[in-house]
């Protein structure tokens, strides 16, 4: 520490008072470290604090002794050991939990979450970014981009990361090749495109060595960035608190006389004065503050981190567990929530499993009501999945036996996020980040409800309309020619004798959807509801012919799974999204483009391409005719367009 | 949406780590049925002390403070801590095991191991036990040791009062888990993330009353294998040969006058202090004797219970 004092070695009292005084104003970076076992995380953090002096000489000498008896750098001091805190890690040469180290250099202060590389402790990995604004990835410089970087990348993603260094180590190892550099870094920019952690920092460097951690490099004179320590105190990760909207989980309420009632908590987001009007939830009753009152004094204002006590102006009934918040843009509320999960128990979870769950305060009665799917976190892809195992990371929705009241993780981690807990062991079982409200596709009928039976079977509806049932969904750009290719699909089949229902996009949205706008859950309510209708023309024995542009990857696989994978038949209708614009028979993508239609799929929002098609036509190099006939020759095939089934 | 935050209402580090202590200090309140604090007197409980009166204002502090007393600490420190229970108002237990007092338990006879683990670690299981404590705030910090670095906030303790390294809660956001079992408890530290500059500087910001021997001034001390030991009072064994000299000392860490270092040091204000720490290359643990008995023999104690 002596690194950071200005002047003399032996300071007077004045100096002591002018570096404290500059030391107070310091703020608090948290960052997380993660790699793959021996990329060389303990090192690097080792290095950080061996190289701004922060090794006291003591902790040193024991190093030295540790490292004669488990170390793995030869004659060097092992700074590894420094941070493998138990003895159990020293022995078995990897970190096994998140272990926290702390320093200060002249220009900030930093919380370091060390995380374990190994892929057993994925839950210790998201432990540690729970807190944390940015996450320091290991790439060991001879194996590159590994699945290990790409599940850690994902993970600091998803607990909502946005700021990221890739850190290239051990490029003594690779004779400090700047094209291996440019290699490493080219293939983590193909893989991350898919994240949402910002834009990464790039940097070469050997921990080991101590090149570009601390101090500069010139084995890497082609670099000309800042090492990781300059980086680390400069950069800004204004987590951007949301000063709009006011929350406080009440925690406690103080009630120390007849005369005071005040509200503990610490403000999560926005900016609360006296005189603001806040609303009390659930109940819903609205007051005012009065004072915000502190052991220091009352309060002009307070914001986001602040620990308070606030006073109404009215008695409302208000206990531990609700939210107070910015009565103009209250939090959701739902019974139902989908959440990502990362499952952290041994014991697997399954659909029906009842736990606590806690958030914000609150603890309520829950279960897993169903599991969408686990994602892979190493390709990122979709699977389905019966259970979690530990260590799983899945999509679910969890039905909650009191009304939770929060907001969307990506926008406010505080009320956001949740924990599952056993209720017999009452370990942590799990930890939740919210998407929303479970939509209307998860919500489960009226258990009341008893569906009525037709008297007819399907083989004679078959035998008298002459085909199998079927949903045949055309996907695809604004104007890319489905509503089209449906009308024409819909006279061919009607020509040959065939009883179809055309649904279109559009046309409903005249009808059962007049309700729905575009947003991404309104496109995909209104894909349920035709998928819905599907479903119930279909087992009356017709084929639905559904042109709607589907742009959700996930979406399409529920109408799949709603429709019956047996019954469905999706057709995308793969025209160039140039050609579509060329169209654009009613001034729509002119309209996304200014702003005017926000979150348009192809300009503004994503359109997941289809890669199981069962069928891709182009309008722009196929006309009608030809597009109808792969239709109707992959329907034939299929056995649709036959009375009787195929034995 | 993402406005600036303006510089009022910007926290510094030091107000951060206040903040999250406060909030670690109601949920407990708020969770648990029967919290203690663990009052050492030394400066972290100071601190501790000092938080709890922030979060809980302006109510009284809901729990009692527990000050487990092998007899052997620093007369110092016991007139401190009356003088804070009647200034400040909390209530204090105070506990003994009474069967090592009886055996004659002392550090100078039986060996800092088992003098440790017989007045410390097992009288504060007798006392934990004996008010069935489900939460147990301590001030210690994760960068004073290190296996003390991956403890949890909430750290859960099996109904010995062990803690398992090897099956903590995960801990994620500040949603803390303290729910328990018979008999199972919770220690509770809400200085984690705090180091020990902090705490120096925070008690000169908040300028929060700390026992006296943290300053310099001319005390008796005997100087045995390297470590300077105050004679605190006439129970102190010398060894052959050994005399007590007057020597200008502080310390940087309390417990029992035999087990606690002092140091040579000038320093008589707070500004003094840190700036001798500033320069020190010596880590505060230190001055204390019990860490060097076997190795990974912090790790080894929490495992059985010390705090």
């Amino acid at each position: 520490m002596a690194s950071e004092l200005p002047g003399t070695d032996d300071p007077d009292g004045s100096d002591v008072e002018a570096y404290l005084a500059s030391h107070r104003q310091k703020d608090l970076l948290r960052l997380l470290t993660c790699g793959s076992v021996d990329d060389g995380k303990s090192t690097l953090i080792g290095r950080l604090l061996h190289d701004s002096r922060l090794i006291y000489e003591d902790v040193l000498a024991s190093l030295e002794a540790d490292s004669a008896a488990h170390g793995s750098a030869g004659d060097q001091v092992d700074l590894a050991l420094l941070m493998d805190g138990l003895r159990a890690e020293r022995e078995q040469g990897i970190t096994i939990d998140v272990a926290y180290r702390y320093f200060s250099t002249a220009r900030r202060t930093f919380i370091i979450a060390d995380t374990p590389g190994h892929h057993q402790y994925t839950r210790n990995m998201a432990t540690g970014a729970s807190t944390c604004d940015l996450a320091v990835i290991l790439i060991d410089a001879r194996q590159g981009v590994l699945a290990q970087t790409k599940r850690h990348s994902y993970i600091a993603s998803l607990l909502g990361i946005r700021h990221a260094v890739v850190a290239v180590n051990k490029m003594d190892l690779v004779d400090w090749s700047h094209d291996r550099f440019l290699e490493i870094c080219e293939d983590y920019r193909s893989f991350a495109e898919s994240l949402d952690v910002g834009k990464p920092y790039f940097l070469p460097m050997s921990a080991l060595l101590g090149d570009n951690v601390v101090d500069g490099s010139d084995h890497l004179d082609w670099y000309d960035g800042p090492p990781l320590l300059e980086y680390l105190e400069t950069v800004d990760v204004d987590s951007s608190p949301d000063l709009e909207r006011f929350r406080m989980p009440v925690q406690r309420v103080v009630r120390p006389d007849s005369g005071f009632r005040g509200f503990a908590g610490t403000v999560t987001a926005g900016v609360i004065r006296p005189g603001d009007e806040v609303v009390a939830l659930p109940s819903g009753v609205r007051s005012t503050v009065q004072r915000i009152v502190t052991f220091d004094g009352d309060l002009d204002v307070a914001g986001p981190g602040w620990a308070v006590t606030l006073t109404l102006a009215d008695e409302i009934d208000i206990s531990r567990g609700d939210l107070l918040a910015d009565p103009g843009d209250e939090p959701a509320r739902a019974h139902q929530l989908d959440a990502n999960v990362v499952w952290m128990s041994e014991a697997r979870t399954v659909p029906g499993s009842s736990y606590l769950l806690q958030s914000a305060n609150a603890v309520s009665n829950c279960t897993i009501h169903s599991l969408r799917h686990r994602l892979d976190i190493s390709s990122g892809a979709h699977i389905p999945a019966a259970g979690l195992e530990l260590n799983d990371i899945g999509r679910c929705v969890v039905t909650s036996d009191r009304e939770l009241v929060f907001d969307p993780y990506g926008t406010h981690r505080a009320t956001g996020s949740f924990i599952l807990i056993d209720r017999l062991t009452n370990a942590t079982v799990a930890a939740g980040m919210i998407i929303g409200a479970a939509s209307a596709w998860d919500r489960t009928p009226d258990a009341a409800l008893v569906r009525q039976r037709s008297e007819i079977s399907d083989a004679e509806r078959a035998i008298r309309f002459g085909q199998q049932p079927c949903t045949i969904l055309l996907t695809g750009h604004t104007a890319a020619g489905k509503s089209t290719l449906a009308t024409a699909l819909e006279r061919e089949l009607f020509d040959r004798g065939k009883v179809s229902i055309r649904l279109d996009g559009e046309n409903v949205r005249m009808g059962i959807s007049r309700d729905l706008g575009f947003s991404t859950q309104e496109r995909s309510e209104n894909l349920r509801r035709v998928s819905e209708v599907a479903r119930l023309v279909n087992g009356q024995g017709l084929i639905a012919i559904a042109a709607m542009v589907a742009p959700d990857r996930d979406v399409r696989q529920r109408a799949r799974d709603l429709v019956g994978a047996d019954r469905y038949v999706e057709v995308f209708v793969d025209t160039p999204i140039e050609v579509c614009r060329e169209r654009d028979p009613h001034g729509l993508y002119a309209m996304a483009d200014s702003g005017e239609i926000p979150s348009f799929p192809g300009v503004s929002a994503d359109f997941d391409r289809p890669t199981d098609a069962d069928l891709r036509v182009d309008t722009s190099t196929q006309d009608v005719d030809e597009c109808i006939d792969a239709i109707v020759r992959m329907l034939t095939e299929r056995g649709f367009l036959r009375g009787q089934s195929t034995p | 949406m993402s406005a600036t935050l303006p510089t009022e209402l910007r926290l510094t580090h030091l107000q951060q780590l206040e903040a999250e202590a406060i909030g670690i200090m109601r949920e407990v309140a708020a969770q648990c049925e029967r919290p203690v604090m663990l009052y050492s007197i030394g400066k972290d409980s100071s601190v501790l002390l000092h938080l709890a009166r922030k979060a809980f204002f302006p109510g009284r502090i809901p729990f009692p403070l527990l000050h487990v007393d092998t007899t052997w600490k620093f007369r110092e420190m016991i007139s401190f801590r009356q003088r804070m229970a009647e200034e400040i108002g909390f209530e204090l237990i105070v506990h003994t095991n009474a069967e090592g007092v009886a055996q004659g338990i002392n550090p100078f006879d039986h060996g800092s191991k088992n003098y440790t683990d017989i007045m410390k670690t097992q009288a504060l299981r007798q006392a934990l036990d004996a008010s069935r404590f489900d939460a147990a705030f301590g001030g210690a910090r994760r960068d004073e040791e290190k296996s003390r670095s991956k403890e949890r906030v909430f750290s859960f303790r099996d109904a010995h009062h062990r803690w398992d390294p090897k099956n903590q809660r995960p801990e994620l956001w500040n949603l803390y888990n303290g729910r328990v079992n018979q008999g199972e408890s919770i220690r509770v530290f809400p200085m984690s993330n705090w180091t020990e500059l902090d705490v120096w500087q925070y008690i000169h910001l908040e300028q929060i009353p700390i026992v006296p021997l943290y300053f310099a001034a001319e005390r008796p001390v005997v100087e045995r294998d390297g470590v300077l030991i105050m004679v605190d009072d006439d129970r102190f064994v010398f060894d052959e040969g050994e005399v007590a000299e007057q020597r200008l000392v502080r310390f940087r860490t309390l417990g029992c006058y035999p087990l606690s270092g002092a140091i040579e040091s000038t320093a008589t204000t707070l500004p003094e202090i840190i700036g001798e720490m500033l320069v020190a290359t010596r880590s505060e643990r230190e001055g204390r004797v019990i860490d060097f008995d076997q190795s990974g023999s912090m790790e080894q104690k929490k495992r059985e219970g010390y705090f």
